[in-house]
């Protein structure tokens, strides 16, 4: 039934043509809020009448086929990229049945404002994404994205992109996202990008890298070279930065390096092992987990640099932390009642208090962008992804294997990565999983991967 | 839980000898890491290892890794023999400093293993230095879970790969 309202909503709106605006003003942003009070976790994910529905997305047509630096060379051969990375995005999300370029025909440019919906009907689509491309004076690219609701013949939500020709991805994941959370009233997600450790080699010497991608696996860059160990990156929210462990000179410490300029610099002058770094929401402060003589406790250093605050001081090991949204709590991990478990305090260290009471140990927290939600790795026999509330209340598992771990979320809290390790060989892989559950499945990685890292929705 | 029926299987495999100690951690030597001199043949001529090397150390002490039960960072009767030789040579060699690699099992989280690895680490150096070393000759560093000796995914391997190893540096 939220889908019949956001269709009323959305109403019949003819179609001039785009102008080059970054975003359209049709009303996405009311559907994105409204599931903050829709209650339980999981629930919009969990109907089973997105899972069946049909989305045609044909080939996006071009006005005059132009060269492009875009990937296909010219602006006809663009737009069918362009939908199949809707496609992908739309289909990988697994909450969705899309139909993609490859096995539809082609539209008319003319038809992408207007639509024949008696065609797709036949087809049995239930939803239609058309969109086109053009090339720009200015050899920048316009990207129109349309969506219809077939049975209806109405416009749901459409939007225009302006982007370099190397930036023709982001288009293509920015109507994926308005496709998205239209349909499903979440908030957008594809947009955005991955850090994570690229590992290769035997057991006893493995190689660990520094390597970045977009949440669909292009764009795919290695960071470091691997000679020295790199392990748990952490994007810095504005992605200008990437704070990570390196055994750059035989110890254990954390760097935070510049992407822009390559540049990386110690995140403290101490010469203390410092380990599992995490960014606050806003970008200004690091906390990281520092060794002294054994004992392991969380520190916060603002992110240009500066004085460190010690904010635990238990004799047992306090390590990691994820803040909450809005900056004020931090979720950690701590061994101080003699096994890992979970705790949350105020920013500044004060209110300690224990939230994970359900069995086994729990480890590796993190806050969901959303709020409501902590995932973690538990502990008990295997290592398994949980969630729960930030009371340690509604604990729930996400997924089954031998070695689950370090669970991160995608931007609109509605999905979780972290990394699978096979048993015996070791070899690892990122996987992600929907909070229902169901919907898991393997990243395509170059090489294998552990440590996932996702950062927020470009803006 | 089958921690302690996997100690007391150990313990029941390794024949004391004799030792001073009753090591079972030693007794293996390391594919790739044997070193030939572990018998020298009382030689005319000194054919042994360089006096003061790495080499000499490991011949020269009962091991150079002590193991740890499953999460703990204790130094039990046995660590005890083993850092006591390890002592030992460096009393003579006051003038070698040594690094204590902290390690963890794959069955931790990564942070958490790194924080582990180190309190094992600096474990094994505060017995040394409670028996005299200098504690600016003792260098720690932590590994977690990211230097596996043992390659297997069952308790044996997990055994073997918790564990502290000193390394002779100058």
């Amino acid at each position: 039934m939220k889908m019949r309202f956001l269709v009323l909503a959305a109403g019949l709106v003819s179609m001039p043509a785009l102008v080059a605006a970054q975003q359209a003003t049709l009303p996405s942003s009311t559907a994105a809020q409204a599931p903050a009070d829709e209650g339980l976790t999981g629930s919009v994910s969990d109907e089973n009448e997105w899972q069946d529905l049909g989305i045609a997305i044909p080939s996006f047509p071009t006005n005059a086929s132009v060269a492009t630096a875009a990937e296909g060379g010219n602006t006809e051969a663009l737009g069918r990229n362009v939908a199949r990375v809707v496609f992908n995005d739309l289909r990988n999300n697994g909450l969705f049945k899309p139909v993609g370029p490859d096995q539809l025909p082609e539209v008319a440019f003319p038809q992408v404002a207007a639509p024949t919906f008696d065609t797709w009907r036949g087809r049995s689509a239930e939803m239609l994404v058309q969109g086109f491309v053009k090339a720009n004076d200015d050899g920048r690219l316009t990207v129109g994205c349309y969506l219809y609701d077939v049975a209806l013949g109405s416009e749901l939500a459409r939007q225009g992109y302006v982007v370099k020709p190397e930036e023709w991805r982001r288009a293509a994941h920015k109507c994926a996202d308005m496709v998205y959370s239209r349909l499903s009233g979440e908030s957008p997600f594809f947009d955005s990008k991955i850090a994570y450790i690229a590992e290769t080699g035997p057991k006893d010497r493995r190689r660990k890298q520094l390597a970045i991608m977009d949440s669909d696996g292009a764009n795919h860059r290695f960071i470091t070279n691997g000679q020295a160990t790199a392990l748990t990156p952490r994007y810095s929210p504005d992605y200008s930065r990437i704070v990570y462990l390196s055994y750059l000179n035989g110890a254990p410490r954390i760097y935070v390096y510049n992407v822009g300029t390559g540049q990386q610099t110690l995140v403290t002058s101490s010469t203390n092992p410092t380990f599992a770094p995490r960014w606050s929401p806003d970008g200004k402060w690091i906390l990281y987990s520092m060794a002294m003589a054994g004992n392991t406790d969380i520190y916060r250093v603002p992110s240009t640099g500066g004085q460190s605050t010690r904010l635990t001081d238990s004799p047992g090991i306090d390590v990691g932390g994820s803040y909450s949204p809005d900056g004020s709590k931090i979720v950690f991990e701590s061994d101080r009642s003699g096994s890992q478990q979970l705790y949350v305090m105020d920013a500044d260290g004060s209110n300690q208090k224990r939230i994970s009471f359900f069995g086994g140990r729990a480890a590796t927290p993190e806050w969901s962008p959303r709020g409501d939600q902590i995932a973690f790795t538990h502990i008990g026999g295997n290592f398994r992804i949980a969630v729960t509330d930030p009371y340690g209340k509604g604990m729930r598992f996400l997924t089954d294997s031998w070695q689950d771990e370090a669970p991160t979320w995608s931007p609109n809290g509605r999905i979780v990565q972290f990394f699978r390790t096979e048993r015996g060989s070791g070899k690892t892989g990122i996987w992600q999983v929907d909070l229902t559950g169901r919907n898991e499945r393997k990243l395509n990685t170059p090489v294998d991967g552990s440590d996932p890292a996702w950062g927020p929705v470009l803006p | 839980m089958n921690r302690s029926i996997l100690i007391a299987g150990v313990a029941a495999v390794t024949l004391g000898l004799g030792a001073c100690a009753s090591k079972p951690k030693q007794l293996p030597p390391e594919p790739g890491t044997t070193t030939t001199t572990q018998t020298a043949p009382q030689p005319t001529q000194p054919t042994g290892p360089v006096p003061g090397s790495q080499a000499d150390f490991v011949a020269s002490v009962i091991s150079d890794t002590v193991n740890f039960d499953t999460d703990r960072y204790n130094i039990d009767a046995s660590d005890q023999g083993i850092l006591q030789s390890q002592a030992s040579w460096l009393a003579r060699y006051p003038a070698k400093s040594i690094t204590i690699e902290g390690h963890c099992d794959e069955r931790g989280t990564r942070d958490y293993n790194i924080a582990l690895g180190e309190r094992r680490a600096n474990a094994a150096k505060n017995y040394l230095v409670s028996l005299g070393v200098d504690p600016s000759r003792v260098t720690v560093v932590s590994y977690g879970k990211e230097r596996p000796l043992a390659l297997g995914s069952d308790e044996d391997s997990w055994a073997r790969n918790r564990r502290a190893v000193t390394v002779t540096v100058n």
